[in-house]
């Protein structure tokens, strides 16, 4: 009996289920023409910001695949009219430089960010904005900051300047990574060490730094990405140098400062290298990019 | 025709269902609203949950327990299509609304969500509206615009949800004014508010303290008359406190979760027919 006057009672619910249901089915045509307008401009928006860097792309290796073989990779640069030149040189100063700048980068830009991360305080507000301001540098302003106080100081150009200046550059970079990275390791790790009477200091070595492992890499690789394509600041500290130098106290040669110099000369031959370096930098950007994320991807996986 | 309007067989006629369902009550066969039959979830081709049936009857509700990993969050989410989201999860076997296939060729997942709703775990308001705003949600991405349908919706979903009393003089404040519990029944009430059949509630007390769940217990025993429930519960005392039918999950030697038992909740914690289920609910695993 109950039951009977139950369902009138539901009445003004089931009426209004059909009415909201009947409303729903009418304007899902509508819905659904709007979400397919907005599905399109995304795609569109998705292929105007593709389309430089494809064109750059495809550009770039057109012109630049004919310089490579096998004298481009293996002979130093030789001067106009004289086959086989190369960028070996360049290839080399290029790894010595980037290397020595991730060397010095990465414990300041790791530790740094490791600090933001854990640190509320005034200090990493400070240390914060400061890299925030020191990523918008005009790179070319580093460049000559290089020059000031490592050219100056020790009285000759060298790989060691170009790598302090490409160091420069790399650190802001590397520190918000580090940070976004340790930020992202959940507190209740960190909760966990610190349960366990561990020292802060501790917990963040054997338990916040692993877990932010992967973050770390990624931003890493960013940097290097970034470090190894900027040209402004080697422009004041390496001075460049046609013939092979591995020594980083001397001038040296790399692939951005290769590009510039060559790309500027009358000779056809010359120009042809300066494309192939600038195709060799593009592809080796790429890989760090891409490597990165898909190195990323890999550790969270085995994680798992 | 003399019979007096009484007898159960004329109401039993008058409400669609047989002379025994009436008699023995609407656990002997009510109407289902929602039916599952050999229902799979798998994730990347691995099963998270494999060949489960049972049916969620009309104005009951139906718990889903089980320990952790047994698939109950999963089967719930595969009742509305939520896995659609997830690129590598593929459902299979059959799931009906009613008459709806619910994965059918010619069903849309929007507006089958629109009779099929959802609370989750932890009361997630929108936190950029205010409780009007949040309440007829549903309602204007819908396609509702009378103003007096969204204001009927509203309050009924408000008063419906218990939360009416305490929040009518300040529908317009933001949501996030709200505490936990205000905010969960803020959920049910944004989920009621589209007028769903059935409603899909996973876990919704495990963020909440004591009182606010008891509140929800109470809320759910009161909505079952308007829409059909099934909830997933970590707390087997909850399972028994609300739940007309009960179905156990488990996870077998796979780590793929299986029905274990479907039953009435009250068969079901006295005396289960499989095992498996007397254990768990003595406490003897999970």
């Amino acid at each position: 009996m109950s039951s009977i006057s139950f369902d009138s009672s539901l009445d003004p619910i089931l009426s209004r289920r059909a009415a909201i249901q009947k409303i729903a089915a009418s304007s899902i045509a509508r819905r659904k023409v709007y979400s397919k307008v907005a599905i399109s401009v995304c795609l569109l928006c998705l292929v105007v910001a593709l389309i430089p860097l494809v064109a750059i792309i495809t550009y770039v290796a057109a012109k630049g695949i004919p310089a490579w073989n096998a004298d481009f990779f293996t002979q130093v640069t030789k001067p106009e009219g004289i086959p086989n030149g190369g960028v070996w040189n360049a290839i080399v100063g290029s790894l010595i430089i980037d290397g020595i700048a991730v060397a010095a980068s990465v414990p300041f830009g790791i530790l740094g960010g490791l600090f933001l991360a854990e640190s509320d305080g005034p200090a990493a507000a400070a240390v914060r904005f400061s890299a925030d301001i020191l990523t918008g540098v005009p790179s070319i302003t580093i460049g000559i900051f290089g020059y000031i106080v490592w050219v100056k100081t020790v009285g000759s150009y060298s790989g060691f300047a170009g790598a302090f200046a490409i160091a420069i550059i790399m650190l802001p970079v590397i520190m918000r990574a580090a940070e976004t990275a340790i930020r992202g390791v959940p507190v209740t790790l960190r909760e966990a060490g610190l349960s366990l009477g561990a020292r802060r200091s501790t917990v963040a070595r054997r338990v916040v730094l692993p877990a932010a492992l992967p973050g770390l890499l990624t931003g890493v690789l960013l940097a290097v990405a970034r470090g190894a394509g900027e040209t402004a600041p080697l422009l004041f500290t390496i001075f460049g140098n046609q013939f092979f130098q591995a020594n980083p106290t001397k001038a040296m040669e790399a692939l951005p400062q290769a590009i510039y110099t060559y790309s500027s000369q009358p000779y056809n031959d010359l120009i042809q290298i300066a494309w192939g370096a600038a195709l060799l930098l593009m592809v080796v950007i790429l890989v760090l990019n891409v490597g990165s994320r898909l190195m990323a991807a890999r550790l969270r996986r085995e994680r798992r | 025709m003399t019979e007096p309007l009484t007898t159960p067989a004329h109401i039993a006629q008058s409400i669609g269902l047989t002379t025994e369902e009436v008699f023995v009550g609407h656990h002997a066969g009510a109407a289902k609203a929602m039916r599952l039959e050999n229902v799979t979830v798998t994730f990347g081709g691995r099963a998270a949950v494999r060949g489960v049936t049972f049916d969620a009857y009309q104005r009951e509700v139906t718990a889903l327990i089980g320990p952790s990993g047994s698939g109950k969050t999963t089967l719930l989410r595969a009742l509305n299509r939520m896995h659609d989201t997830v690129r590598s999860a593929a459902v299979t076997g059959t799931v009906m609304l009613g008459d709806t296939d619910v994965y059918g060729r010619s069903t849309d997942p929007t507006l089958l969500r629109s009779r099929v709703g959802m609370v989750f775990q932890r009361p997630n308001p929108f936190p950029t509206m205010s409780i009007y705003e949040n309440a007829v949600a549903g309602l204007r991405f819908n396609g509702v615009r009378k103003k007096s349908l969204l204001d009927e919706a509203a309050e009924s979903s408000l008063v419906a949800a218990a939360l009416w009393d305490s929040v009518r003089d300040r529908l317009k404040v933001h949501a996030s004014t709200l505490s936990g519990g205000e905010q969960q029944r803020l959920c049910i009430a944004r989920a009621l508010a589209v007028e769903p059949e059935v409603l899909l509630m996973d876990e919704p007390t495990s963020a909440l303290d004591p009182i606010a769940t008891k509140r929800i217990e109470e809320l759910i025993g009161e909505l079952k008359d308007r829409v059909t429930i099934i909830i997933v519960t970590h707390n087997m005392q909850q399972a028994m406190r609300v739940s007309d039918r009960c179905a156990f999950l488990l996870m077998g030697e796979d780590r793929t979760g299986e029905l274990i038992e479907f039953n009435s909740t009250s068969k079901l914690f006295s005396e289960p027919d499989d095992p498996r289920t007397l254990d768990y609910i003595n406490g003897r695993f999970g």
